[in-house]
């Protein structure tokens, strides 16, 4: 059976240079940073040319590199951080509604401590209104946090607007750029950016390795104490494996960029375009172009977005609803309903994430099984029978409800 | 090279690098994922939750697995100290821990905590009744390494145990990163609550660990997010460095007594050669109870840390002065200040630490490369 991996954004397999640098690094190469001899020296050097490498891409100092155990701990650090360090200026911090979980919950861990927050909410489209986000302003903002690329739905946030914004209002900005690293060019000065996590497994690295920039001056205490590594910003034994693999991965990203990015983007429009083609009652959710090269999320009524992966799974298409991280839970994603999506849509959603291992046969593959599915599924299902007897309703109506 | 710094860390494992292969090559799915990919995953992190829980005789959902000692160390002690802070705020430690431990504490006291840190005697030793007076109706939480990284000192740990029986209310948290299956450990009977263990210390990969949390214990996560490990710890699972800690501690484990009377005995061979050779050299901390066989801390008379040290590197032995973490900085170990070594000792003070695979001949050429140092030296 055909095999098609299309979960990039949840995470991506290792690539064979990276697996091979990993295999030095826990062989050879496997002193303590920290250590003065031998071996202790050439293991720093691993992680001080993983530092370049990944400073070189979001066009950084190397110095303003922090590694960390992932996105997720960045983004921890990034917010709490921050507002340990500056709560004398302001307790208020403003963000989205669509905020993947390491940014709204470790937000609202704030509240409990004092701190209020400004979920901005987004259009249809996963957008947000600048103007809206000017007036959330107050005299004790002291961070707004953005990500760059939403998780699901595959929408870029006006990062660069945003930053200017900001910079004019002298508050700390934060990008959750999990999604965009490696993928979309960033430049943290043109940027205006102070603070941005990235993490290893979403550019065909490790799992448990990330990092945070951070702009120098940025007042920001850490999460954990200890060591003197990372300069105390983030002490505890480094992991060299994992943050070589992260430096090869990011400096092959940084080179591969814009072929990929094109070549993507082809396959997602032929995807998206093949769906709403062959598919009646879909919707795109999301921005139409302006979005992750590679990301698509549609919104199929009448079926259950759980049933369908499934089936797509015995076929050998992996997929997903939402984000890995809730599509354990049957709750719809935070982010579609934000959107104003209706929770029966929410359900059906479908979200399909191509990388580097995606070909067109594994697209055309998928247009030709997903039909199949979708269309067995609703034969099964009662709703969709008595909305066929009823009227053929245009499905991008329905969003227009809420 | 003869690499005698194994508490800085330690080569990994070839069979651990094999399962760590294997599973970047074939499974890279995340956990959380619905697919065969994400499940395949999944049981894989499962299944190293059950050995790593077997390796210390504890039940599988008391695991959580972390990046490492030191997120380890913050999450028990933080992780503790503001869940529990309503029922007091006095947390007992030492004054010889890790920074790891030592810095989670010191933090707290900006949030109002008091921490006690109790001496040691000469041989880094707490005394179990120093403990059970300095116990307040305000004490939340014991933290105690189990093994001291920096001379070798084992914690009496199951007297200190049984005093703790007598208050329920006091969490006991143990620092085992240079303990685990390398000393006795008897978690359950000894009352231990949280318990915490890094991966490079025992052949593993750096970057991942785990803390041993007793059931029944509601800690405050010190990472929010995806609401992995139980809601405990968040962020996508690191799942070959899990699957290959999981390894580690499985060989670890079987191999800890034999490997306790190998090293035993080396260790004591070294010192008696050593003294043979000169019989100035001091040991600091214990000669021979109370000391993991994994470690040894010794002093020169008349020669600085770091010279030796690099005389050593010249002749191929790789050792530290103190600890890794410490070894950059031009001044003396808190540890070996703590347990009353004189200045001069202390900054003359070297670590030799030994692994599994350490052979009697290592020790020779050791012992033979350290006099020719010492008597160019001096
Ligand atoms: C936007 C975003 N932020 C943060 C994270 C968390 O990163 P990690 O999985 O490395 O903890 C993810 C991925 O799960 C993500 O997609
Ligand atoms: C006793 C002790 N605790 C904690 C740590 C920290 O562990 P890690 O390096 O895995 O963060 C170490 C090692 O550096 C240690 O020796």
């Amino acid at each position: 059976m055909r095999r098609v991996y299309l979960d990039h954004s949840a995470t991506t397999p290792v690539r064979p240079e990276v697996v091979q640098l990993v295999n030095k690094y826990l062989t050879e190469t496997f002193g303590n940073p920290s250590s003065v001899h031998a071996f202790g020296r050439e293991a720093r050097k691993g992680v001080e040319t993983a530092r370049e490498q990944i400073a070189a891409l979001i066009k950084a100092k190397p110095e303003e590199i922090f590694f960390t155990s992932g996105g997720t701990e960045a983004d921890n650090m990034a917010i709490v951080g921050t507002a340990m360090a500056n709560q004398t200026k302001g307790k208020h911090i403003i963000t989205t509604q669509i905020e993947h979980h390491a940014v709204l919950d470790t937000c609202k861990s704030l509240i409990k401590q004092g701190f209020e927050v400004t979920f901005l909410p987004v259009n249809p489209d996963a957008t947000i209104d600048l103007e809206l986000l000017k007036s959330s302003i107050r005299d004790d903002t002291i961070l707004i946090t953005m990500m760059h690329v939403n998780n699901e739905v595959g929408t870029i946030l006006p990062i660069k607007e945003v930053g200017q914004i900001a910079k004019e209002k002298g508050i700390i900005f934060h990008v959750d750029a999990v999604q965009s690293f490696g993928k979309l060019p960033i430049d943290v000065n043109e940027m205006n950016i102070d603070l941005l996590s990235a993490s290893g497994h979403k550019i065909y690295a490790l799992k448990g390795t990330g990092c945070l920039y951070i702009r120098k001056g940025t007042k920001i205490a850490p999460l954990f104490f200890g060591g003197s590594q990372e300069r105390k910003r983030r002490p505890g034994t480094e992991n060299v494996p994992g943050i070589v693999a992260f430096g090869l991965a990011a400096h092959l990203a940084g080179q591969e960029m814009e072929a990929e990015a094109e070549r993507l983007t082809k396959l997602r429009d032929k995807l998206i375009d093949g769906i709403l083609e062959k598919i009646p009652n879909v919707q795109l959710n999301g921005h139409r172009t302006n979005r992750l090269p590679g990301h698509v999320n549609v919104s199929i009524r009448y079926i259950e977005g759980e049933s369908l992966l499934l089936m797509l799974d015995m076929k050998g298409i992996a997929a997903s609803s939402g984000s890995a991280c809730t599509s354990g839970s049957l709750d719809p994603s935070h982010v579609l309903l934000a959107m104003g999506i209706p929770h029966e849509i929410a359900h059906g959603s479908l979200r399909m994430t191509l990388g580097k291992g995606t070909t067109e046969e594994d697209v055309d593959y998928v247009l030709e099984v997903l039909p199949e599915i979708v269309e067995k599924l609703r034969s099964m299902s009662p709703l969709y029978n008595s909305m066929k007897l009823e009227n053929n309703e245009e499905c991008s109506k329905c969003t227009q409800k809420r | 090279m003869l690499y005698l710094d194994n508490s800085a860390t330690t080569p990994v494992h070839p069979e651990v690098i094999k399962v760590m292969e294997d599973v970047l090559k074939k499974h890279y799915g995340n956990p959380s994922s619905l697919h065969q990919k994400g499940v395949e995953s999944e049981k894989l992190l499962e299944t190293s939750r059950k050995i790593v829980a077997q390796t210390l005789e504890v039940d599988k959902e008391e695991i959580v697995f972390t990046s490492g000692g030191t997120e380890g160390d913050n999450l028990a002690i933080k992780g503790i100290a503001f869940r529990y802070q309503n029922r007091g705020k006095h947390i007992i430690t030492s004054q010889i821990e890790h920074p790891a431990v030592k810095e989670s504490c010191r933090f707290l006291e900006q949030f109002g905590f008091s921490v006690t840190y109790l001496p040691v005697d000469k041989q880094g030793l707490i005394d179990p009744q120093m403990l059970k007076s300095s116990i307040r109706d305000d004490t939340i939480l014991v933290s105690i390494m189990h093994v001291n990284n920096e001379v070798g000192t084992i914690q009496p740990i199951q007297d200190l145990g049984a005093i703790l029986k007598e208050y329920p209310r006091i969490f006991f948290h143990v620092d085992g990163v240079q303990g685990y299956a390398k000393v006795p450990l008897k978690l359950k009977e000894w009352g231990i609550d949280l318990y915490t263990v890094s991966g490079h210390k025992i052949n593993g990969p750096k970057g991942v660990g785990a803390l041993y949390v007793r059931n029944g214990i509601a800690l405050l996560p010190q990472m929010s997010g995806g609401g992995q490990e139980g809601g405990l710890r968040s962020g996508t699972e690191n799942v070959p460095g899990i699957a290959g800690f999981a390894k580690a501690c499985q060989i670890a484990r079987e191999i800890s007594v034999i490997n306790w009377e190998k090293l035993s005995k080396l260790r004591k061979y070294c010192i008696n050669m050593l003294k043979e050779k000169n019989p100035a050299v001091i040991i600091n901390g214990p000669e021979e109870e109370h000391v993991s066989p994994y470690i040894l801390n010794i002093s020169i008379p008349g020669l600085r840390g770091e010279v030796l040290v690099h005389g050593l590197e010249k002749e191929e032995v790789l050792v530290s002065t103190g600890s890794a973490c410490s070894s950059k900085k031009d001044i003396i170990s808190p540890v070996l200040q703590a347990m009353g070594i004189d200045r001069e000792t202390a900054l003359g003070s070297i670590r030799v630490s030994f692994s599994y695979q350490t052979k009697e001949e290592d020790i020779l050429i050791f012992v033979d490369k350290m006099s020719r140092v010492v008597n160019r030296l001096l």
